[in-house]
Order: C-alpha cells, then sequence, then structure tokens
C-alpha cells in the first residue's frame, strides 16, 4: 500500500474528485441540491453509505463468489440504505419528504457500487472504510458547493437563515429565480468542472477532434 | 383511457426522467458519446422500464403495503420498509431474466443491446421509476403506462444528448470545458428546452 491513510482521505476531495472527474453519481447531486440543508443531510448519507458499505464488502470480500458479488453489494448497501431513509423518517422527517426518492436512489448511486467494485473487493476493511469516506466526502463538497450556490443567490438565504434580503421582503436583492429550477444545477456542476480543471490542468480530457493549426506566414 | 395519455405525455416531456429529474445520469453522460449506441441502450432502458414498474407495483400491492398480506392470513402485517430491497432486487433479476430471453430467442437483439443490459441495473431511472411509482400510488394500468413512457421520455432524451454531441466535438471549446464540462453545459440547455413542455396543460 503505497498511499497513506491520509492521502487516501483528502486524495477524491480534488484530484480524485468522484464527480467532476470520475463521473459518478452525478443524478442525486444535481436533484437534491436546491437548498443547503437538504444537500448537507444527503451528503452526510452518502458518506455514510459509502464508507460502511466499502467496510462490509471489504469484510467479506474473500466470502463472496465472483459470479454474484454485484447481488451481495446490493443487498449490503439496500440495507444501509434503508437504515438511513429510517432513521431520517424518523428524526428529519420534513428532509426526508423533500428528498423523497433520492434517499432511496442511493443505491443505485455510482459512486457506492463503483468503490465497492474498484477498491472493497480488494482492500482490507481499515483502508476500504477509509477510502469509502473519502469519496464521500469529495461527492458532499460537490454537493454543498453547489447547494450553497444555488439557495444563496437563488433564494437569498443559507440554511433557512436569510443573508441577502429579497426584493419581496423589502429587501435589496432579487432573487435569482432560474437557479432554484433544475437546469441552473447543470451549468453550475459544468462550471465548477471548468474551474477545477483550470486548476489542475492535468484532469483536461484530450480533444476528439483538432482544429488544425495553420503556420502564419 | 384520457387520464393514461396525458399520463404517458406528462411523463414523456414534462417530467422526463433525465433532463427534469436526472435520473440516470451517470449513464446519460458516459454512453451519450454516438447516436447508435445512445439509441441502443435508450431502447434497452426503455424495455426494462416497461416490464419492472409494473412488476414492482403487483409487489407493492400484493406483498408489501400495509394489509396487503391479507389474502396470506396476514392482515397487520406491514412490509413497507423492505421495499428498497425487494425493488432492486426485482429489477436485478428481470434484467437477468431478460438478457437470458433475449440471448435465447432474438439473438440479434441481443448482440444489439447485449453490453448495455448489466449497465441498466444500476441506472438510477430504473429505481427511480419504480420509487416514482410508489410515491404517487399509481394503480396497476397507470404503472404499466409510466413504466413505458417514462423509459421512451429517457430513450429520447439520451438519443437527441448524442446528436448535439457528435456535432459538438468539432467546435472549439476552452481546454478545461473540454468533454465532461461542456456535456453538463449543453444537458442544462436541454433540460431548459424541456422545461418549456411544463407549460403544457393536459
Amino acid at each position: 500500500m503505497s498511499q497513506t491513510k491520509k492521502e487516501m482521505l483528502v486524495d477524491p476531495l480534488v484530484d480524485n474528485n468522484p464527480i467532476t472527474l470520475q463521473v459518478l453519481g452525478i443524478c442525486s447531486a444535481l436533484a437534491v441540491t436546491s437548498s443547503l440543508q437538504v444537500s448537507f443531510v444527503m451528503a452526510l448519507a452518502v458518506t455514510f453509505v459509502t464508507s460502511f458499505s466499502s467496510f462490509f464488502i471489504s469484510c467479506l470480500r474473500n466470502q463472496i463468489p465472483g459470479s454474484i458479488r454485484i447481488i451481495v453489494q446490493m443487498v449490503i448497501i439496500a440495507s444501509l440504505v434503508i437504515l438511513v431513509d429510517q432513521v431520517l423518517k424518523a428524526y428529519a422527517f420534513e428532509i426526508s419528504k423533500t428528498l423523497s426518492v433520492f434517499v432511496g436512489l442511493i443505491i443505485t448511486n455510482c459512486i457506492v457500487m463503483g468503490r465497492a467494485e474498484a477498491f472493497a473487493m480488494k482492500n482490507p476493511p481499515v483502508a476500504s472504510f477509509i477510502d469509502g469516506m473519502g469519496n464521500g466526502m469529495g461527492y458532499g463538497l460537490i454537493l454543498l458547493l453547489v447547494g450553497f450556490i444555488r439557495e444563496l443567490f437563488g433564494a437569498g438565504s443559507l440554511f433557512g437563515i436569510t443573508i441577502l434580503e429579497t426584493v419581496n421582503n423589502g429587501g435589496w436583492y432579487v432573487p435569482n429565480g432560474m437557479l432554484l429550477l433544475p437546469p441552473s444545477a447543470f451549468f453550475i456542476i459544468g462550471l465548477i468542472i471548468w474551474a477545477f480543471r483550470t486548476w489542475k490542468p492535468n484532469q483536461v480530457e484530450e480533444r476528439e477532434y483538432k482544429i488544425q493549426q495553420v503556420e502564419a506566414h | 383511457m384520457e387520464g393514461l395519455i396525458s399520463l404517458a405525455v406528462k411523463a414523456i416531456f414534462v417530467e422526463n426522467l433525465a433532463l427534469s429529474f436526472f435520473l440516470g445520469m451517470c449513464t446519460f453522460i458516459a454512453v451519450s458519446k454516438k447516436i447508435s449506441t445512445a439509441l441502443g441502450l435508450g431502447i434497452s432502458v426503455m424495455v426494462v422500464q416497461a416490464i419492472t414498474v409494473p412488476a414492482n407495483n403487483l409487489l407493492l400491492n400484493y406483498l408489501l403495503k400495509p394489509g396487503a398480506l391479507a389474502w396470506a392470513g396476514f392482515p397487520d402485517v406491514d412490509l413497507t420498509f423492505l421495499g428498497l430491497i425487494s425493488y432492486i432486487g426485482v429489477i436485478a433479476a428481470m434484467v437477468q431474466i431478460l438478457e437470458m430471453v433475449l440471448d435465447k430467442y432474438f439473438p440479434p437483439l441481443y448482440n444489439a443491446l447485449g453490453i448495455f443490459l448489466p449497465l441498466i441495473t444500476v441506472n438510477c431511472a430504473i429505481l427511480g421509476g419504480s420509487l416514482f411509482m410508489v410515491e404517487r400510488d399509481y394503480n396497476f394500468a397507470e404503472a404499466a403506462t409510466y413504466g413505458l413512457s417514462s423509459g421512451f421520455g429517457w430513450a429520447l432524451a439520451i438519443t437527441a444528448m448524442a446528436g448535439v454531441r457528435e456535432k459538438l466535438k468539432y467546435s472549439d471549446i476552452p481546454d478545461g470545458l473540454q468533454g465532461l464540462g461542456i456535456t453538463f453545459i449543453t444537458a442544462g440547455l436541454m433540460a431548459m428546452a424541456f422545461m418549456s413542455f411544463s407549460g403544457v396543460k393536459l
């Protein structure tokens, strides 16, 4: 194991972020980010599920037969998601209503499956746990960033507390209603990816088709 | 009947799974580079969706709902908390069965769709369709219509996306935006276009 534990935790945050680089788990990243509180709960739930599912799958990795491993992984992940769902329904019913189907969709969130398949099946439990947690946090980071932008500029508040007084309430800020609508999440993530790749140029993708450069005379 | 048609139109355009709920985004972004593959995947999603949503509807009504087990002599049992695990089980099983049936009886179709079928188990659009069916309390006919039309909507979206991306690769895009970044922004513009359907009154 060449990576230290700290590197494994920090690496997925920016350098190997599950959303901006590995293109995993975008579905929920887009849909639940219209307010910061909901994004925060979602980030927490995904981090919990990713880290524990990696841990348990890694504990069982020598017992799982190769041909049915997907189903075994699914069962472990689904059990953890049911746990999260029930806890949310019991203690945060309002948020669980807003998240609606997206809690259930953590099961098919590719981050969870992707980490189970790519890391937990080959590595010891503690390392898998940390890897899962790192990836969950990388996902959460993007979620919080998008949620922050969308709630602050779309509704003028953060965590439901008014920051920019909106015109409707007698303030000065005209909220940008489009940011509360679904398409804005695409734009924000697109721009975040652009920013990340400008900062870390080694993440830039190769062009499939190059425009021919003509020598100047 | 009218109710079902308006449900279908709503599921295809207004509540498009890919562009207004962002379900199945991972595959939507990853497999939309060429029209032919996108179309193949779209059709497989539609078929699987049309089978699993009604199947899960039966499962919900006859096994999981509070009081649903009355026919077996357990009127007080409520198994709804097992919902998630049963739906994903049904989906995984259906995909497996579909793969075997296609392999045996329709080899050309199997060869065309084969590689996409395993991917579909983890496509959020499929599980999402079933969960929306549960949340909105559809009956069997509505569930069947919803399954087919939401699958069609998803197929439409990914094919359109692939069409745009095939042209897009010839354009001069800033380095950092190349690939994933511009794809997201394109998808955002498409989602905005699809939002204009939400004014349609049915």
